[in-house]
Order: structure tokens, then C-alpha cells, then sequence
């Protein structure tokens, strides 16, 4: 283990180093740059031995990682915003075709207006197109997550594309501590690829994505439905395979074990945060400040977001009276998107929390932590509406 | 039995589900045979796509993909990418092909960026001259004066009235070491064409013509004839561009072409041009500008441009 001051789009880059894709397929966009540039670095200098496609185009990388997936290579993307709104229809036909693409998104608020600002709408947009999405809070979870992606998704039972996604200058551009492996126990943790799935392979023929008619086309889709929902149980085995062959070198760069959420003084707290991201590190200054004004709080941190963790939540809020949903997405013309989720976990049950929705942080709006404060106050007094908006 | 010198292997298996008379299905064992056992087919969504992977059935006998409409070009790109990082991209072909609607128009710009990073792979366009597989609407490759479902001849129209897009010339100024024009109506050159472009290092294109019988409103049974007749009467000339130098292949002389009516009269999509009377204007005006796009080619094939 090395500990290094570290840019997280840098961290990220040197994870994506260490894991030795064999394919990368990129197009600049901010604030995901940092990332691509480093990582071209790597190229340039022969520190990494893969093949670097500078594409035209998102669509045009998410593209080329299609192909070269389907050839049998570890492949890798990065991109956000905009970026990821003009994959979206190669997102479906990359997890339709149950190729293990990994990618970044460094979330970046959508256009129109235009904004490079931060906040969860171009990942959370793309909630439904079959990937694998985790949402990380410091730069050593970004480099940990970008690590894990990879077995997750190449994992057979799995096979199923990821997204790790970070927030956008507020968690990318920032620097902190990141504790780096020795390549050796990289290489343990995630052996080289052998892919699991039909290949390109003149030796043996196969035709990959061909038109499936009604007849065929829905257990096509159901078999893709099940391999994401049993991924919760993959994804669960390879957080504590990671947590076990990498201990915690820096105090709360991470979760001590890592999980589908991470509970932050929630065992005897009346009011729990619900959030994802960065965020959560300013969440977690508040919360210790609201309980020592003698305030139960607690804070849920979700980091598996698809698929959703509907028992990890459920155990988590056992008990909890009030639940603040601090979410930096929208369902125009409904209710928040995890806010909906949640309302649904928990709709049959006699014995649940009362749930508020606070929309916060929409493209890059400061969320400080007398923001958090003011959220905190509306709950715990019952003021406000079902949802509202933290400007 | 080895027909016109071809390959005897077939890649593209019978029972297929296209139109009789599809020249793309022509095409489609043009390129097979040309590419050989050892080579990756990439093809965006389209008329072949759909009758030859109605899934679990499949006419391929060479390893296929299929991703969306636009971006055949950039699977291959990674197609590419991946084999060399595997060490393999000496020993298998790449070649990607698509309909002329994939081709000029929605993957254009796919096809612009591979060509310009100069990745190692084979485009073939099998053009029917409009987007077939959502019935007949006009594309940029649809000719002048063609009538389709969306560039419909009426009152005050004659169909699409403005010329395809001249896209064989624009990826040789890419830079592509060989570009061609081929037609299912002449077997032996298209085969000995993309063979040379798959041979040929470098983003290579052809651009294959290919009759279809249910768009252009043609007898099933002329496909090979009416391209035949679109080379003759030089509304389709056959030509290479070879490291940025033309070479004419036919027709070579634009005094010696087959009446241009020859071909037109015969398709449904031109017929508006002769009901109720010949609309002269209108043939004149697509004869002489087909006459100096032939003029042109001729001249920069003989002086070696």
C-alpha cells in the first residue's frame, strides 16, 4: 500500500491503470477530463498497455467498447452529462447483449439551461437501462468502486455492465488521501479477463444481436432482469472480498466493510438522511454536529443504487421514525426518484417512517451544511411539503 | 463448381428471409466470399440484419454483430482495437457494411471518425438507394428525380430533387488508401474490389450497388440486369480511387452509353418521368449532369488525378 495525495479523476485513472484494460474508448468532456487525460498520460509514457480509441463521439465510445467487448476484452469508458444522454441508446444494446462494459460517470447536471455544475440527473436518467450503478463518496471509493466494477460486472453470474459514478468537481477535482495497492494484490483480486459470454471468434462462429420477435424477446429480457437483480448477492460477495484483501489505511476515506449502504450513527437515531455522492461527507459533518446539540440523527448512504438494495435499506431504517430523502435528481411532473423507491419498499408495511423528499444540489447548487440544517428542522418540526426544494 | 472464378465457400446461408430479387442478398455473398473464413462482420439495423437473424435462427457462418443503425463504424473501431491487443489483427478481416441509410446518412459521421484515426478495417455499403427496411423513404444516396414514400412525385414535384450525396469522393479525401464504386450487376469486379479494399491496410470503402426490387418497383427477375443497365447508360459509373488517383472502369467513353431511358422506364421510382408524357426537362437535365460527373471521372483517370 502506497498513500497518495490524489486528484479522484487521477485515483480513478490509476485504478483503471491497475485493472489493464485492454480496450479504452473515450471522448473529452467536463469535468470527466481529468480522467481521459491522465489516462492518456499512462499511454503516452507506455505505462499502459491497452489500446486507447480517441472516438468522435460518446456514442462513438460506447460503441467501440461494444465491439471490443464483444471480442473478448476488458474494455473502459468514462464520460457524464451530455456525454451519457448520447449513449443512451448503445446503454440498452451493451447490457441487452450482457457485455461487462465498465464505465465512469462523473455527474454532471443537463442542458437546457447548460451547466458543468454537479448534480445526479444524467445517472439517475439512466437508472433503467440495465447497468449496474454505484455511487461513491470520497476519492478512495472512487478508486476502490472502479476496482470492484470490473469483477463485479465480468463476473458470470453476472454479466452485466457497470457505472461508478462520482460527483462532478465537487468530489472529481477534489484532493485527498487514497490509499493505493501493490499492483500484485490487483492482480489476486481481479485476475486477468477470460470472457464468460459469446465472442467474435472466426473459429467459432456466433451472431450477437439479432432482432428477437415477440415470441422470443421477452424471456430474453426477463433472463436480463434476473441476472441484475441476482447481482445484489455478487456485488455483496466482492464489497467483502475487497474489504478483506484491502484494509482500511486511511481512517474514514471509506467504509470499514464495505455494503450496498453505509450506516453513519444510525442505531438509535429517530431522523436518518438518505443520500448518495459526496454529499453524504458534508451530511456526516452535520449529523455529528445536530447530536451533540442532543439531536438523534443518523445518515444512510446509499452505494449500490442499481440494483436497488431493497433489504439493506429495509434493515437499516428499522426503528427510524423520520426519513429525509436529500436527492439531487428529478421526475419531472412526479416525485423524486429515490423518494418513489423508497415510498414503494416501504408502502405495505404497518410500521414505517414517515418520508419527506428534499431536492438538493441541482446543477452544482452549494448544499452547506446550514442547508442540511434547515432540512433537519423541517422534518423533525413537520413543516413543509411532501417534497421540497432546498434552493 | 467454382462460378465466374468465385470462391465456392458460401458465408451467407440460403433461407434468409429477403425479398425475391434482393440484390443486398447478392451483395451480401459478394463480401462473404471476398472476406473469407477468417474474418468479423459488423452491420448496423437494417433490411439484412432483420431477414438474417430472426433469432435462434441465423445465415451467418462467419462471426456477426449487430449493434444499433449508426454505429457499425465504431464497433469496428473497437473490433479492431481489441484484436490488436489480442495480437490477432493481422490474421482476421474486419468489415462492416451497411445500408445506404446507415451508410450516408445517421452513421456518417462514425464512419468519419474511423477513417480518420485510420483504423484497419473494410466499409462496404450494399446502397438500394433509400431506407428500405422502413419502406422506401428517401435517403442521401436516393438519386434525383426518384419518387419514395417520403420524396413522393406529385402536382409540383418530380420526386427527390436533390443529387445523392457524392460519398465515395468524400472518404477518399479522408485520406483512404482505396475507395471504389462496385454493382451487383458486374460479379467478378465487385468480388475483386472488396477483396482489395479487405487487402488494402487502413480504412478502406466500397460502394456496392444493389438492386431492390420492392423500392425501385422492379421485376424480381432484372435485378442483375437493371445494374447492370445503371453502369451502361452511366447513371452509376464504376470506378476506383487508388491512393487519390482515379481509375475509370467503365463506361469509358460517354458517347458509347445505352439510352439513359433504358434504365429509368424500367423502375416504378422513375415512372412519374414518363406519365403522363416524357418529362424531358427532366431526363436532359439528369442525363447531362450524369454525363459531366462521367466526364469528370474519365478525365482524372487519364490524367492520372
Amino acid at each position: 500500500m502506497t498513500k497518495q495525495i490524489m486528484e479522484a479523476s487521477h485515483a480513478i485513472a490509476e485504478a483503471v491503470k491497475m485493472v489493464k484494460p485492454a480496450v479504452i474508448a473515450a471522448y473529452p468532456i467536463t469535468p470527466q477530463t481529468h480522467i481521459v487525460e491522465r489516462l492518456s498520460d499512462f499511454v503516452a509514457d507506455g505505462e499502459l498497455d491497452g489500446e486507447y480509441i480517441r472516438v468522435e463521439s460518446e456514442f462513438g465510445a460506447i460503441s467501440a467498447c461494444l465491439g471490443a467487448s464483444a471480442t473478448g476484452t476488458r474494455t473502459y469508458t468514462a464520460t457524464c452529462s451530455q456525454g451519457l444522454a448520447l449513449m443512451n441508446e448503445v446503454l440498452f444494446i451493451v447490457s441487452g447483449m450482457r457485455l461487462p462494459v465498465c464505465m465512469t460517470v462523473v455527474n454532471r447536471a443537463l442542458s437546457a439551461p447548460i451547466s458543468i455544475w454537479n448534480d445526479h440527473q444524467d445517472s439517475i436518467s439512466a437508472r433503467d437501462v440495465g447497468w449496474i450503478q454505484m455511487y461513491a463518496e470520497t476519492s478512495q471509493e472512487c478508486y476502490d468502486l472502479t476496482l470492484m466494477q470490473f469483477k463485479i460486472s465480468e463476473d458470470h453470474r453476472v454479466l452485466t455492465p457497470s457505472m461508478v459514478c462520482l460527483d462532478g468537481f465537487t468530489l472529481s477535482h477534489v484532493y485527498e488521501p487514497v490509499d493505493i495497492p501493490e499492483q500484485k494484490g490487483v492482480d489476486d483480486f481481479l485476475p486477468e479477463y477470460k470472457p464468460y459470454h459469446a465472442v467474435l471468434d472466426p473459429e467459432q462462429p456466433m451472431t450477437l444481436g439479432p432482432i428477437g420477435f415477440p415470441s422470443e424477446y421477452m424471456e430474453i429480457r426477463k433472463s436480463q432482469i434476473d441476472a441484475i437483480e441476482n447481482s445484489l448477492k455478487v456485488i455483496e460477495e466482492v464489497y467483502n472480498e475487497f474489504s478483506d484483501s484491502f484494509p482500511v489505511g486511511i481512517k474514514r476515506a471509506r467504509p470499514e466493510r464495505y455494503f450496498h449502504v453505509e450506516e453513519y450513527k444510525t442505531e438509535d437515531a429517530e431522523i436518518v438522511f438518505i443520500a448518495m455522492g459526496s454529499v453524504c461527507g458534508t451530511i456526516k459533518v452535520a449529523v455529528d454536529e445536530l447530536r451533540e446539540r442532543g439531536g438523534k440523527v443518523g445518515l444512510l448512504k446509499l452505494i449500490t443504487y442499481r440494483p436497488f438494495p431493497r433489504q439493506a435499506i429495509k434493515e437499516a431504517l428499522k426503528g427510524v421514525k423520520k426519513v429525509a430523502v436529500l436527492e439531487k435528481a428529478v421526475s419531472p411532473g412526479a416525485d423524486g426518484p429515490i423518494y418513489c423507491e423508497l415510498s414503494s419498499l416501504f408502502y405495505d408495511d404497518t410500521d414505517k417512517p414517515e418520508l419527506r423528499d428534499f431536492i438538493i444540489g441541482i446543477g452544482g447548487r452549494d448544499v452547506t451544511f446550514d442547508r442540511i440544517k434547515k432540512i433537519y428542522d423541517m422534518i423533525k418540526e413537520g413543516k413543509g411539503g411532501k417534497q421540497e426544494w432546498v434552493f | 463448381m467454382a462460378i465466374l472464378g468465385l470462391p465456392e465457400e458460401e458465408y451467407f446461408a440460403c433461407g434468409h428471409r429477403a425479398c425475391a430479387g434482393c440484390g443486398a442478398a447478392i451483395a451480401m455473398r459478394i463480401i462473404t466470399k471476398a472476406a473469407g473464413k477468417n474474418s468479423i462482420l459488423i452491420e448496423p439495423t437494417g433490411c439484412i440484419e432483420v431477414v438474417s437473424t430472426p433469432y435462434p435462427e441465423t445465415a451467418w457462418k462467419l462471426p456477426w454483430i449487430h449493434g444499433a443503425f449508426e454505429n457499425p463504424a465504431s464497433i469496428a473501431s473497437g473490433i479492431c482495437a481489441a484484436l490488436k491487443a489480442m495480437g490477432k489483427d493481422d490474421e482476421i478481416n474486419v468489415v462492416a457494411f451497411g445500408g445506404d441509410g446507415s451508410t450516408y446518412d445517421i452513421g456518417f459521421g462514425h464512419i468519419s471518425g474511423a477513417f480518420e484515426r485510420g483504423d484497419n478495417f473494410s466499409y462496404i455499403c450494399y446502397d438500394n438507394e433509400a431506407y428500405m427496411n422502413t419502406g422506401i423513404q428517401r435517403s442521401g444516396a436516393t438519386p434525383y428525380g426518384a419518387a419514395t414514400t417520403t420524396s413522393p412525385a406529385g402536382k409540383v414535384s418530380i420526386g427527390k430533387e436533390i443529387w445523392k450525396k457524392d460519398l465515395v469522393h468524400i472518404l477518399a479525401y479522408h485520406g483512404s488508401p482505396y475507395v471504389a464504386t462496385a454493382s451487383i450487376g458486374y460479379l467478378t469486379d465487385a468480388y475483386r474490389k472488396i477483396k482489395k479494399a479487405i487487402e488494402t491496410k487502413g480504412p478502406t470503402f466500397v460502394n456496392l450497388l444493389a438492386t431492390c426490387p420492392t423500392g425501385w418497383r422492379t421485376p424480381t427477375e432484372k435485378s442483375v440486369e437493371i445494374a447492370k443497365l445503371a453502369v451502361e447508360t452511366g447513371a452509376y459509373p464504376l470506378y476506383e480511387i487508388i491512393d487519390g488517383k482515379h481509375v475509370i472502369n467503365r463506361p469509358k467513353d460517354v458517347s458509347n452509353l445505352k439510352p439513359l431511358e433504358d434504365y429509368l422506364k424500367i423502375q416504378g421510382r422513375f415512372r412519374h418521368l414518363f406519365r403522363p408524357e416524357k418529362n424531358e426537362e427532366a431526363i436532359n437535365f439528369i442525363r447531362e449532369r450524369l454525363k459531366n460527373n462521367l466526364e469528370r471521372l474519365i478525365e482524372c483517370s487519364e490524367k492520372g488525378l
